[in-house]
Formats: C-alpha cells, sequence, structure tokens
C-alpha cells in the first residue's frame, strides 16, 4: 500500500461539513423532541385508550417498525408529490423521522407505563384525580425514569439514521460527506473525518442525556 | 340523614359474588369497624362506597351523591371520602409535602402557598412535621401510611375510609398508626376501618360490623359485640383472632 493521506483536501472544505453538521444537529433536535411527544401520547394511547384507538395505534407502530426507513423517507418525498403533497427535503426529513421514532419510542414509554403498578392509579382516582391528571402527575414521572436508558439509546440511534436524509438531498452532514467526496475523491479521508464527527456527536449526545437524567430524575 | 347508606349492594367478581345484598348507614361522626376473615368482602365494601370498584345491584349513596347513578360524579365524591391503603400507595417520586399537596393543588386548584399551609397542618396532625422534604422510600411503613393519611387529610374529607391499613406494618410500628387514628376518632371525624385490630376496634369503634361470605353476618355496639356474639360464625372467628 502506498497511498498517501491527505486530510488537508478533507478539512479545507470544512465549512461545507459545517453546515451539513448543523443540520444533523437541528434534524435531530427536532426530531427527538417531536418523536418523544408522539410516541408518549401513543403509549397512553395504547395502555389506555378505548380499543379503536389502541388498534389504530398499535397498526401504525407495526407498520412503521417493519418498513425501512429509507422507504418510509422515499414515500414522502417522491411518493405524495403525485398526491399533491409538495414538501421540501427538510420538512419530509423532520415528518418521518419524527413518525418513525415516535413509533419506536411509543414501544419503549409503554413498557414504562405498564411498569407502573396499578395501585398508584387508584390512589390518582381516590384522591379525585382526572385520568389526564393522573397520567400527568402520577404516571409519567416514573414511567420516563423508568425508560430513560432506553429512550436515550433510540434517540442516539435516531442522530446516526438521519444521514439517511442525504438521499432526498436534505444537506446533512452526510450530503456534505458526499460533495467533498465527489470534489476530492479522497473517499478514505472524507468518510473517516465524517465517522469521527458521526462518533464525537453520538458520544456527546450520551454524555448530555446522562447529565439530563441527573438534572432531571437525579433526586428521584 | 345518614352520611352513608349501602342498600342491597351487590358486587359480583364475575361469577364470583363477592356482595350479596349488604345495607348499611353510616351516620356522621361514627366510627365503624368492620371486621371479617378474608374473602368475606369487607375491603370489597369500602372499595365500592368511594366508587373504586362498580356494584352490580342495590345502591350506595354519600352525603346527596347515589354514586351507582348513571352518570354520578364519582371525583366530587372522592374529594369528600378519604380512603387509606394497605400497602400506603404514596407517590415514590414525590417527597412528603408533594404527595399531600397534589390533590389539593390539582383537584381543589388551592394555590401553592395554601397548599402547603394544609401539608404543613396534617402532617403536624399525624406528628411527622419533620418529613416534609423527605421522600417515601426514605420513610418507615408506620410513617409512610401516616403520610397517607395525611395525604387523605389535606383534601378535608367528610369520610375516611381505612382498608387494612395496619397489616402490612410490623408490630411495633402498628401502635404510631393506631395513635393517629385514635387522635381523628376524638375530633369527630367519620370513619369506617376494615381492621384486624380488635382490641382498637372495641376500644374506638362505635358500631363493630362483622361480614361473612358477602353478608352482614352480625353487628352491634362495640361494648357488647365481642362478649356476647350471637352467631357461631362470629363466635369462632373471634376465638380464632383473639388467641
Amino acid at each position: 500500500m502506498n497511498y498517501t493521506f491527505r486530510f488537508r483536501d478533507v478539512f479545507s472544505s470544512w465549512d461545507i461539513l459545517q453546515d451539513g453538521l448543523l443540520l444533523t444537529l437541528r434534524l435531530s433536535v427536532i426530531t427527538i423532541l417531536a418523536g418523544l411527544v408522539i410516541g408518549t401520547l401513543c403509549a397512553a394511547a395504547m395502555t389506555y385508550g378505548p380499543r379503536w384507538l389502541r388498534l389504530s395505534v398499535q397498526s401504525y407502530v407495526e407498520v412503521i417498525r417493519n418498513t425501512p426507513l429509507i422507504v418510509q423517507l422515499f414515500l414522502v418525498f417522491f411518493g405524495l408529490p403525485s398526491l399533491g403533497v409538495r414538501l421540501d427535503a427538510e420538512t419530509a426529513s423532520v415528518l418521518t423521522l419524527s413518525v418513525n421514532l415516535g413509533a419506536y419510542t411509543s414501544e419503549i414509554v409503554r413498557a414504562g407505563l405498564e411498569a407502573i403498578p396499578k395501585t398508584q392509579i387508584e390512589a390518582g382516582h381516590a384522591l379525585g384525580l382526572t385520568g389526564p391528571q393522573i397520567f400527568r402527575y402520577i404516571v409519567l414521572f416514573p414511567a420516563l425514569k423508568t425508560t430513560y436508558p432506553a429512550l436515550a439509546s433510540q434517540f442516539i440511534l435516531l442522530m446516526l439514521a438521519t444521514s439517511v436524509v442525504s438521499q432526498i438531498s436534505a444537506e446533512d452532514l452526510f450530503h456534505a460527506a458526499s460533495i467533498i467526496q465527489s470534489r476530492t475523491f479522497r473517499d478514505f479521508e472524507v468518510y473517516a473525518v465524517v465517522a469521527g464527527i458521526y462518533l464525537a456527536l453520538a458520544l456527546a449526545l450520551r454524555v448530555m442525556f446522562s447529565g439530563f437524567y441527573h438534572l432531571a430524575f437525579g433526586r428521584r | 340523614m345518614s352520611l352513608v347508606a349501602c342498600r342491597d349492594v351487590v358486587k359480583r367478581f364475575g361469577t364470583n359474588t363477592v356482595l350479596d345484598g349488604v345495607s348499611l348507614e353510616v351516620a356522621a361522626g361514627e366510627i365503624v369497624a368492620i371486621i371479617g376473615r378474608s374473602g368475606s368482602g369487607k375491603s370489597t365494601l369500602l372499595r365500592c362506597v368511594n366508587g373504586l370498584e362498580a356494584i352490580q345491584d342495590g345502591s350506595i349513596r354519600v352525603g346527596d351523591t347515589t354514586i351507582n347513578a348513571p352518570g354520578a360524579d364519582l371525583r366530587a365524591v372522592r374529594q369528600r371520602v378519604g380512603i387509606v391503603f394497605q400497602s400506603y400507595n404514596l407517590f415514590p417520586h414525590l417527597t412528603v409535602e408533594k404527595n399531600i399537596t397534589l390533590a389539593p393543588r390539582v383537584v381543589k386548584k388551592i394555590s401553592d402557598r395554601d397548599a402547603r399551609q394544609i401539608a404543613s397542618d396534617v402532617l403536624a396532625k399525624v406528628g411527622l412535621s419533620e418529613k416534609v422534604n423527605a421522600y417515601p422510600d426514605s420513610l418507615s411503613g408506620g410513617q409512610q401510611q401516616r403520610v397517607a393519611i395525611a395525604r387523605s387529610l389535606a383534601m378535608n374529607p367528610d369520610l375516611m375510609l381505612f382498608d387494612e391499613i395496619t397489616s402490612a406494618l410490623d408490630p411495633e410500628l402498628v401502635g404510631e398508626v393506631l395513635k393517629v387514628l385514635e387522635a381523628l376518632a376524638s375530633q369527630g371525624m367519620t370513619m369506617m376501618l376494615v381492621t384486624h385490630e380488635m382490641g382498637f376496634a372495641r376500644r374506638c369503634a362505635d358500631r363493630v360490623v362483622f361480614m361473612h361470605q358477602g353478608k352482614i353476618w352480625e353487628q352491634g355496639s362495640a361494648a357488647t359485640f365481642f362478649d356476647n356474639p350471637k352467631t357461631p360464625e362470629l363466635t369462632s372467628f373471634l376465638s380464632a383472632v383473639l388467641h
């Protein structure tokens, strides 16, 4: 092997990488928040909802979890225009990723909800709280606490999975890598640097999530 | 008018009839102890009184609300009827104070400041003022149960239901909880309590009810009840628990 590494070619396009990184971060943050809300609502619907609602939510979860993310993304970005719904790449990405993460999150949160003893809910009823109040004040916090580690790994997986949006021309970190690659043909260097950035991002998220855990659930 | 009136109450779980035509009235200020073997329906009766269990036949009235009527406002009833469970059921993620202030704040929309004043008052009543910021898992069973009583009292109920509240406690912790009950009794609180503490029932109850096979088998004033049981079932029950 007499290949000479030239990482300089990659770092000279740092501004492109930086723009890509910003979109990856934005997609991840928005999607994680949206996915958590969707997942929590769906978990509540699956646990406490009437039969028709449970079945609809269950179908949503199963369809999403049993089809590839990239197919879902293409369906939204390339398929919906046929029905007259035209979304730009970033919107389509946020929508698809949120719906995707929501399905996975709902299964995780549901396990947390089911682990709450019935007696806790009964104590809430006995004090005159409404169902939604019991959910909000008595059930939600312990359920999120027990499922937090699983949620955090799911969110990191999501951040890594955002790289798929480059396939519909959203200009994320991986998209930036492809551009630099086509300009420099420094495949190894580009993808090694980008892999390093994703790794750093994932580790940073891990640290952040663990910090947040101590902030939110530390005392309890 | 009595505060609670159960008439011919029937409660079934599937094909198993747990309450088989129970009629019981409780006057305001009265303390009624309910005793009986496990499975006799005594806990179920309590849980029916605040609507935690739906009944299949008969009627239950609390104050002027018939709680088994369609569309009855169970939440309004539950604000006036406190219940304390055998297993405390404190909220583990909330401090003692937040356990107590949750329902006043959320259900009664009382201001945070007033709710904390209430918490401090009821904690004083159960002798746990210093535990205001403790979490439930740092308390003994007896202390947790006293907090659970305080939590119910914070809603200022007209009626308190106690469902075997000392049964899960170590023997040396039973006394502190019974002391709180005695203090409540002396303040005129209306109480229905399912208990195995015969000494307490004899000392504090106005009336003792013996349940057997889903029916009220025998009842009477605490003074006569224990000394002159009329039915062989009560005689054998008393001889089993008193020795």
